[in-house]
């Protein structure tokens, strides 16, 4: 089983790129189960066809110590297995806290036994890296493979250098590594290049460039992944290469995040002498 | 102990780089700031109110213990709510032995422990609901005058507005709600939570009823917290006196006390550290002054009540307060000459909270005994020194992390107590306003002074020095004795008090007598460490056993029997 977490900027497209990757995945026979690292619980919508998941927290809250797995894990778009963790609403609590609280709970429930023969577990976590809750996915081994979603905008890089900072962290004392950067285009000029540059210079690849289309809201506003919603679209080719990619993926690498003034030079290099 | 000729005082120069020689140079370099020889002409600077080094067993405290468990806690009239897990409610459930005597009709709710017990739901997802509904619990069962909040550290963390729950208690309630923001990891030691408590308590609670006492001579002692009952005692001997004391901040005192406690005409500041932001607060806000006093020790007692009389200026007054200290002192005469000859010359240590180990030296004093060395857990440098280097002491960024309140004078409410004839004529005689000298002023040149002394420090002490006895907290109570020399606590007087004005100091000069001159600690080292050898002959050595692949099959199964090799003698 491939233990797969995806970070990246808040609102860089994590949750949809996420799901449209395991539609792929899905769609090429892997067993894939997305455990939604997001108070907002919304990491699973397109797969479920809305928000119809209680979270792990909630259900532990509600039914007290008689959780089983099925109070907390559903099946989406085929077949795949969908979690989500929630939290507190904002401003209350300690999200951070309810990750670590429901990472633990699959665990002892079995969430990850070899009786489901998963090929693959996807982490889809919240922003950055705020505090030690955020990063329970990347420690202690629970996710060993790290895709970070970025754009060619500036604060999103700077976020994804930060993630590569803390998988650094990690790195050096276990077994978490970076496989690779997706490019969720913003339409930036020499977009491309610079991702594949960063990358190069981050000491990994870009795995794949998804450019901006349209689509992708059509099939959200419809609650489904782009392949789902409209399986011959150009989309949907994009989603089925990075699956592909992902799957094929053999590079997985240590970081070795940006000086700042390296990271703002390649910006300079790249964003404005053209 | 007692009969075993002592050795010389070893020189505190040398006892200090005994301490001071085992530490890194980091570690050491701070240290030496903490550990001082003493010049009571011209105290030197000594490093206090910083953080702690880890690692080197502190003394102190948390500031949610200075806040709930030392300043707060004894008023005994109001509920409590450690709001957190369990474990911060149970342990600070009356653990400093303050009494209470509630008056006709009043409740005293201090014997019950109020806690939110936080679970990890409640972590994760906020704990204001709970600690909503823990208020209305407790104003349904026991319907008090005021309910006040206890953060512990993982409130902080997760931010819970405790300050909000309460406004909307109150609201809903009718009653006083009010909260503490004091977790635990604030500041560098207790000190902290004296301070949020102070504020908590001057900005909720002083002021509410404008309600005289109807004594003549009106005070407040503030900074005195009743272990063991030592406000039981200095009530009555201000009762003797003729002196009404409105309240006592905050042993054996009620909501109602402290809500008039602005009423009374001169503040009586015990604890320096814990007490004097309300002291001063309290002279800008409503014009009543505060002076400094000590009620351990017969000496100071004395001098304390003839700086109260001297205040009020009323002769009658200043004659009835010398009746009475003349009257006590007689009554105190036989003890101590009973007692003296047997404990002079002893020497003795004390590393205690934030103006113990400073009055305390004057009960050990007046029995002939030798303070080698003192030192406050949590003092600040004007504890140490006197208030006059409270300009040069610097504001690090952890002080600052404290609230301080911006009062002003009390349009309606504020009237000086004294005019400025009357304070110039006081003052032209000696007296002194708002001041604090200090332990070092008062004590023995060349005494070693220690800021919150470690246990590495403590060790090399006590091999040093053997003191006849050392009084510190529970926490070095055990180390202390099990190196042989008995241990008086001063936070919780172990089981005993009162020890505050004349009549504590008989219980204090007995139980010292009893502690230093018992024969028990001369015993504490057991016979096999004096004597290792006890001439034990083996009896038999058994064979070696081989193992069982080896064995051979006529030895199997064959029970091991043992083969003398000598004759086993028996006695």
């Amino acid at each position: 089983m491939r233990k797969v977490a995806i970070y990246g900027k808040g609102g860089i497209g994590k949750s949809t790129t996420t799901q449209n990757t395991v539609a792929g995945l899905v769609e090429m026979g892997k067993r894939v189960m997305v455990v939604g690292c997001d108070p907002k619980a919304d990491s699973t919508r397109l797969l479920l066809g809305g928000l119809a998941q209680r979270s792990v927290l909630d259900t532990l809250r509600e039914e007290g110590e008689d959780v089983d797995l099925e109070d907390i894990c559903s099946d989406g778009f085929g077949s795949c297995r969908c979690v989500e963790s929630g939290g507190p609403e904002p401003g209350v609590g300690c999200a951070g806290r309810g990750i670590i609280t429901s990472i633990n709970m699959l665990e002892q429930l079995g969430a990850y036994d070899a009786e489901h023969e998963l090929d693959y577990v996807f982490y889809d976590v919240l922003g950055d890296v705020v505090c030690g809750g955020f990063a329970m996915p990347i420690r202690e081994g629970k996710a060993e493979e790290i895709y970070i979603v970025v754009s060619g905008e500036m604060m999103a890089m700077y976020a994804a250098n930060n993630i590569s900072k803390g998988i650094l962290k990690f790195a050096q004392t276990g077994v978490v590594r970076l496989g690779g950067l997706i490019c969720n285009s913003r339409k930036v000029d020499n977009e491309r290049e610079m991702i594949q540059e960063f990358a190069k210079r981050l000491g990994t690849q870009m795995i794949h460039f998804v450019p901006r289309d349209n689509d992708v809201q059509r099939a959200e506003i419809n609650r489904k992944t782009v392949i789902d919603w409209n399986p011959q679209s150009t989309q949907a080719a994009e989603y089925r290469a990075l699956a592909k990619a992902i799957d094929g993926n053999d590079m997985k690498v240590v970081p070795t995040p940006l000086k700042i003034e390296e990271l703002e030079g390649l910006l300079m290099e790249y964003g404005l002498f053209n | 102990m007692s009969d075993t000729p002592r050795n010389p005082v070893p020189d505190p120069a040398v006892v200090r780089e005994e301490m001071l020689k085992a530490y890194p140079a980091k570690t050491r370099k701070k240290r030496e700031k903490q550990i001082v020889l003493n010049d009571p002409d011209a105290p030197p600077q000594i490093g206090a109110n910083t953080r702690t080094i880890p690692g080197i067993i502190t003394q102190r405290g948390c500031t949610y213990a200075g806040c709930r468990g030392v300043v707060i806690g004894p008023i005994y009239d109001i509920v409590h709510i450690t709001h957190g897990p369990v474990g911060c409610g149970y342990y600070s459930w009356l653990t400093r032995r303050n009494l209470a005597r509630p008056e006709e009709g009043q409740t005293n709710f201090m014997q019950y422990c109020m806690n939110t017990d936080m679970q990890e739901d409640e972590i994760i997802f906020g704990g204001e609901k709970k600690l909503a509904a823990a208020i209305r619990e407790a104003y349904a069962l026991f319907k008090p005058k005021a309910i006040s909040i206890y953060a512990t550290c993982p409130i902080g963390l997760i931010g819970d507005d405790i300050h909000t729950v309460a406004r909307q208690a109150k609201e809903e309630l009718g009653i006083n709600v009010f909260a503490f923001s004091c977790e635990g990891y604030k500041g560098v030691s207790q000190s902290a939570g004296h301070h949020i408590a102070n504020n908590g308590v001057f900005k909720n609670i002083v002021g509410l009823d404008d309600t005289p006492d109807s004594g003549e001579y009106r005070i407040n002692i503030l900074g005195e917290y009743n272990i063991g009952g030592d406000a039981f005692e200095i009530e009555e001997l201000l009762r003797k006196c003729g002196i009404t004391c409105t309240a006592t901040l905050s042993g054996n005192v009620s909501y109602d006390q402290i809500a008039r406690c602005h009423t009374a005409d001169l503040n009586c500041v015990m604890c320096h550290r814990s007490i004097n932001y309300m002291a001063e607060m309290m002279e800008t806000k409503y014009g009543i002054p505060w002076i400094k006093v000590n009620f351990i020790g017969a000496e100071s007692t004395a001098k304390s009540l003839r700086k109260i009389a001297a205040y009020f200026g009323d002769k009658a007054l200043i004659d009835r307060v010398e009746r009475v200290i003349a009257q006590e002192m007689l009554a105190l005469k036989a003890t101590v000459e009973e007692v003296r000859p047997r404990c002079e010359g002893k020497l003795a240590a004390l590393f205690v909270g934030g103006s113990r180990a400073h009055h305390y030296q004057d009960l050990f004093k007046e029995l002939g005994m030798q303070i080698v060395s003192a030192g406050y857990e949590f003092a600040h440098r004007d504890d140490y020194e006197g208030r006059d280097v409270l300009p040069t002491i610097k504001v690090d960024a952890d002080s600052r992390n404290i609230e301080e309140l911006d009062v002003e004078a009390d349009p309606q409410r504020f009237k000086a107590r004294r005019s400025p004839e009357q304070l110039e004529a006081l003052q032209a005689g000696g007296f002194t306003f708002s001041d604090y000298e200090g332990m070092m002023r008062e004590m023995d040149r060349r005494a070693l002074v220690i800021d919150d002394i470690s246990h590495h420090e403590m060790d090399q002490l006590i091999a040093l020095y053997r003191p006849s006895i050392v009084c510190c907290g529970i926490k070095e109570k055990y180390i202390v004795e099990k190196m042989g020399v008995p241990c008086k606590q001063l936070h919780s007087y172990d089981y005993g008090g009162p020890y505050a004005v004349f009549t504590g100091a008989a219980n204090f000069y007995r139980e010292i007598d009893r502690m230093v001159n018992t024969r028990v600690w001369s015993m504490i080292m057991p016979p096999w460490q004096k004597q290792p050898e006890l001439g034990a002959r083996p009896v038999f050595t058994p064979k070696p056993r081989r193992s069982r692949e080896e064995a051979s099959p006529a030895t199997r199964g064959r029970a091991v029997r043992p083969v003398p090799t000598e004759t086993a003698t028996t006695n």
